[in-house]
C-alpha cells in the first residue's frame, strides 16, 4: 500500500527508455520515502519484462496480458490503472510524457480525481504547508517544471489528491542499473477483472512504428540552431558543421515552431533533453525550456550577435558574430587543423 | 449526414511576447496583460472540423471556449471561419483552474449542449502544454478518445477513421461516435477568415459585451446569431468546489526566477584568428576530431 508505481510502455516486447528512466528515478524517490516500487507491465507476451525492469530496483511487477492489450489503446490502458490504483493506493504514479503517457495520464488522473503534472523536469520529496488551512503536509512528491514564457521555474504539489501524477520526458531522467541481481515479485492480474469488451471501442487499424531516424540523444557532439538561424536554408550550414565535425543537428522550439528544423530534434523541456561533450548554440537565445534540456552539456559553445542573450551566462565559450560568418569559417579551420 | 461538432477552443496568451508581469503572487497566469491569441492547435482542430461540415452537408459547428470576457474574440474568430455558433464559459469560480477543474467545467457545458456526435480540440494550448484537457473531457464524458490527430479521414456508419501522428510513427485507428479527438500542430492549417462572414458577425456579442456597448437592440432581436451564449456556473449546473483554483488538486508551491549558475565564459570575436584558435584548442583537447 501507498507505495510508488510506474507505468512502463513496453514497443515489441522491449520495455521503452522513458520508462526505465523513471523507474531510475522512482527507485530514488522509493528509497527517500521509505517504500517499495512497483511496475505496471500492459501488453501481451510480457514473460521477458521481468528480467528487463527487476535490475532497476522493481519490488513487484504487476503483469496484465492480453492480446487486445497490444498495441496500445486509450481505455483498456486506462480501466486497469484506474482500478489497480483503487485497490493499491500508490501515494505516486509515474510515467513518460510520451505520445502514450500523455494520453493515458489524464484519462487516469480525472478519473480518480487527482492532478497530474505534465513534462516534469525534476522531482523531489519535500513538506508543504497550506498556509490559509494552517496545515502541514509531509514527503509530498514536489513536480517541478518550467512554466509559462521562461525564467520560471514552478513547484506543484498535489496536498490532498492521490496518487501525485506526473509525466517526465525521455531523456529528462538517467538511465541506471539499480542492482543488477535485483529480485522482485511477479504478480500475474485476470485482465477480465479490470477490463471489459465495451472498452474495447477504438481499434487500430494501421501502425506503422518506426526506429527514430535521429539519435541526438546520444550524440556526443551537437549543433544546434534557433530562431536566430534565420531560415531553414541557413540551417544547411548546421547539418554542413555536424557532418564535417561528426556530430548531430538540434533545435530550439523557436526554430522549430517557424518550420527551420523537424520536430524530432527539438531539445528542451518539450523536446529532447541532451548531454553531449560539445554543444554549439548558433542563435539561440536561450528561454529556459532550452536550457532545461541541455545545461549539462560538458562544453558550451554559443554563437550570437546579441552579446546579451541569456544562453551566454552558461556558455563556456560566447562567439559575437552572426552563424552566416562564424559557421563557414569554424568547416574551414577545422579542415585545416585535421589535415 | 449532417454531424453536429463541439470545438473546444482556448483563448491563450501569446508567450512568444511574455513580460515580467506575467505571474500574479498566488502563482497563476496574469492574463489580462498580455496579448492573447486563438490556441494554434485549436484552429487545426476547427480546420478539421470546417472539412468535415464541407464534406457532410448540413454539419453545424459550435465553438465552447472557457475564459474571461475578452475570450469571446476567438468565437467571433471561429465565426468568421464558417463556425456556425458559440458559446462562452465565463465566471470568476472558473478563475485559477487547473487542467482538471477546467475539464470539468467543459464537460458541463457540453452536457447543457447536449446533441453532439464529435467534440475536436487541439492536442495542448501553448501556455501550458500539457494536453491534458482533451483526454480528461472524454473521460468526464464517458467518451473515448482518439488523440495525435493528423487527420480526419472518414465517417461512415457512426465510425470515424482517423490518422495518428505519434512520436515514433503513424497509426490509423477507428472509434465509434461519439467521441473525442485531439488535433496535433502539423495537421492541416487553419483557412483564415471568409470576408463574408466577418461582414455577418463582426457584431456578434455576448450579453456582457452588449451591456458595454449598448445600443441596436433591433438589431440583435432580427439576427438571432449575433447574440453568443455566454453561461455562468450555475448555467451548466457545475459544482462550484468543483471549478477553478478550489477544484484543481494541483496546487503551486512556489515560482523561480530561475538564475542559471553563470560559468566564466570566454568570450571570442569573430575575427577569422579567433575561430582558428577555437577549433584548435577543441580538437587538442579531444573535444572535436
Amino acid at each position: 500500500m501507498n507505495n510508488l508505481f510506474v507505468y512502463c510502455e513496453i514497443e515489441d516486447g522491449c520495455v521503452a527508455d522513458v520508462s526505465l528512466e523513471l523507474l531510475t528515478k522512482g527507485r530514488s524517490l522509493a528509497n527517500t520515502l521509505g517504500c517499495k516500487m512497483e511496475a505496471i507491465a500492459i501488453g501481451h507476451d510480457l514473460d521477458n519484462i521481468a528480467p528487463q525492469v527487476f535490475p532497476y530496483g522493481v519490488d513487484t511487477l504487476h503483469i496484465f496480458d492480453d492480446a487486445r492489450l497490444y498495441p496500445y489503446t486509450s481505455q483498456p490502458h486506462t480501466a486497469i490503472l484506474v482500478k489497480l490504483f483503487k485497490e493499491e493506493k500508490p501515494q505516486i504514479a509515474l510515467m513518460g510524457a510520451s505520445s502514450i503517457g500523455r494520453d493515458l495520464g489524464p484519462r487516469v488522473s480525472s478519473a480518480a480525481g487527482s492532478g497530474l503534472t505534465a513534462d516534469c523536469t525534476s522531482l523531489e520529496i519535500g513538506d508543504h504547508e497550506e498556509k490559509k488551512i494552517g496545515k502541514v503536509y509531509h514527503n509530498l512528491l514536489y513536480q517541478i517544471r518550467p512554466a509559462f514564457g521562461g525564467n520560471i521555474v514552478a513547484t506543484i504539489v498535489n496536498p490532498e489528491c492521490r496518487p501525485q501524477m506526473a509525466t517526465v520526458r525521455e531523456g529528462v531522467m538517467k538511465k541506471e542499473i539499480y542492482d543488477a541481481d535485483y529480485k522482485g515479485e511477479i504478480k500475474k492480474h485476470n485482465v477480465a477483472d479490470y477490463v471489459s469488451d465495451s472498452d474495447f471501442v477504438v481499434t487500430v487499424i494501421d501502425r506503422q512504428m518506426e526506429k527514430s531516424k535521429v539519435n541526438i540523444k546520444s550524440s556526443p557532439i551537437i549543433v544546434a540552431g534557433g530562431y536566430g538561424v534565420g531560415s531553414k536554408e541557413n540551417f544547411q550550414m548546421l547539418y554542413d558543421l555536424a557532418s564535417v565535425i561528426g556530430g548531430e543537428v538540434g533545435a530550439s522550439r523557436a526554430a522549430v515552431d517557424a518550420g527551420f528544423c523537424e520536430h524530432d530534434r527539438q531539445i528542451g523541456q518539450t523536446g529532447v533533453t541532451v548531454r553531449p561533450k560539445l554543444y554549439i548554440a548558433c542563435g539561440i537565445s536561450g528561454q529556459i525550456q532550452h536550457i532545461a534540456g541541455m545545461q549539462e552539456s560538458s562544453i558550451i559553445i554559443s554563437i550570437n550577435n546579441d552579446p546579451n542573450a541569456p544562453i551566454n551566462s552558461i556558455a563556456d565559450y560566447v562567439i559575437n558574430g552572426t552563424v552566416e560568418d562564424i559557421i563557414p569559417k569554424m568547416i574551414k579551420y577545422y579542415k585545416k587543423n585535421t589535415k | 449526414m449532417g454531424l453536429r461538432i463541439i470545438v473546444l477552443a482556448k483563448q491563450v496568451p501569446d508567450t512568444r511576447n511574455v513580460g515580467k508581469d506575467a505571474m500574479k503572487e498566488d502563482g497563476t497566469i496574469n492574463r489580462a496583460v498580455l496579448p492573447a491569441i486563438f490556441n494554434p492547435e485549436d484552429l487545426n482542430a476547427l480546420e478539421q472540423a470546417l472539412r468535415l461540415k464541407e464534406a457532410y452537408p448540413g454539419t453545424t459547428i459550435s465553438l465552447l471556449t472557457m475564459g474571461p470576457g475578452r475570450a469571446a474574440e476567438i468565437i467571433r474568430e471561429g465565426l468568421y471561419r464558417g463556425a456556425d455558433n458559440g458559446y462562452l464559459l465565463t465566471d470568476r469560480a472558473f478563475a485559477g483552474a487547473d487542467t482538471l477543474a477546467t475539464s470539468y467545467a467543459l464537460s458541463m457545458a457540453i452536457r447543457k449542449i447536449k446533441d453532439y456526435d464529435l467534440i475536436i480540440c487541439g492536442r495542448q494550448a501553448i501556455d501550458g502544454d500539457t494536453a491534458q484537457v482533451g483526454p480528461q473531457v472524454a473521460e468526464k464524458l464517458g467518451l473515448s478518445q482518439i488523440t495525435y490527430a493528423e487527420e480526419i479521414t472518414k465517417i461512415d456508419n457512426g465510425k470515424v477513421t482517423v490518422k495518428r501522428r505519434l512520436e515514433k510513427g503513424i497509426e490509423t485507428v477507428e472509434g465509434k461516435l461519439p467521441i473525442v479527438i485531439t488535433v496535433n500542430g502539423t495537421a492541416a492549417e487553419c483557412r483564415p477568415r471568409n470576408a463574408k462572414l466577418v461582414q455577418k458577425y463582426k457584431h456578434a456579442k455576448t450579453s456582457t459585451e452588449r451591456k458595454e456597448t449598448p445600443g441596436y437592440e433591433e438589431l440583435y432581436d432580427a439576427r438571432p446569431y449575433l447574440n453568443l451564449a455566454e453561461w455562468s456556473v450555475a448555467d451548466v449546473n457545475a459544482d462550484t468546489a468543483l471549478c477553478g483554483l478550489s477544484g484543481s488538486p494541483t496546487k503551486v508551491k512556489k515560482i523561480e526566477n530561475i538564475v542559471f549558475q553563470a560559468k566564466e565564459s570566454v568570450t571570442l570575436d569573430s575575427s577569422d584568428e579567433a575561430i582558428d584558435n577555437l577549433m584548435k584548442e577543441l580538437i587538442a583537447n579531444h573535444t572535436i576530431g
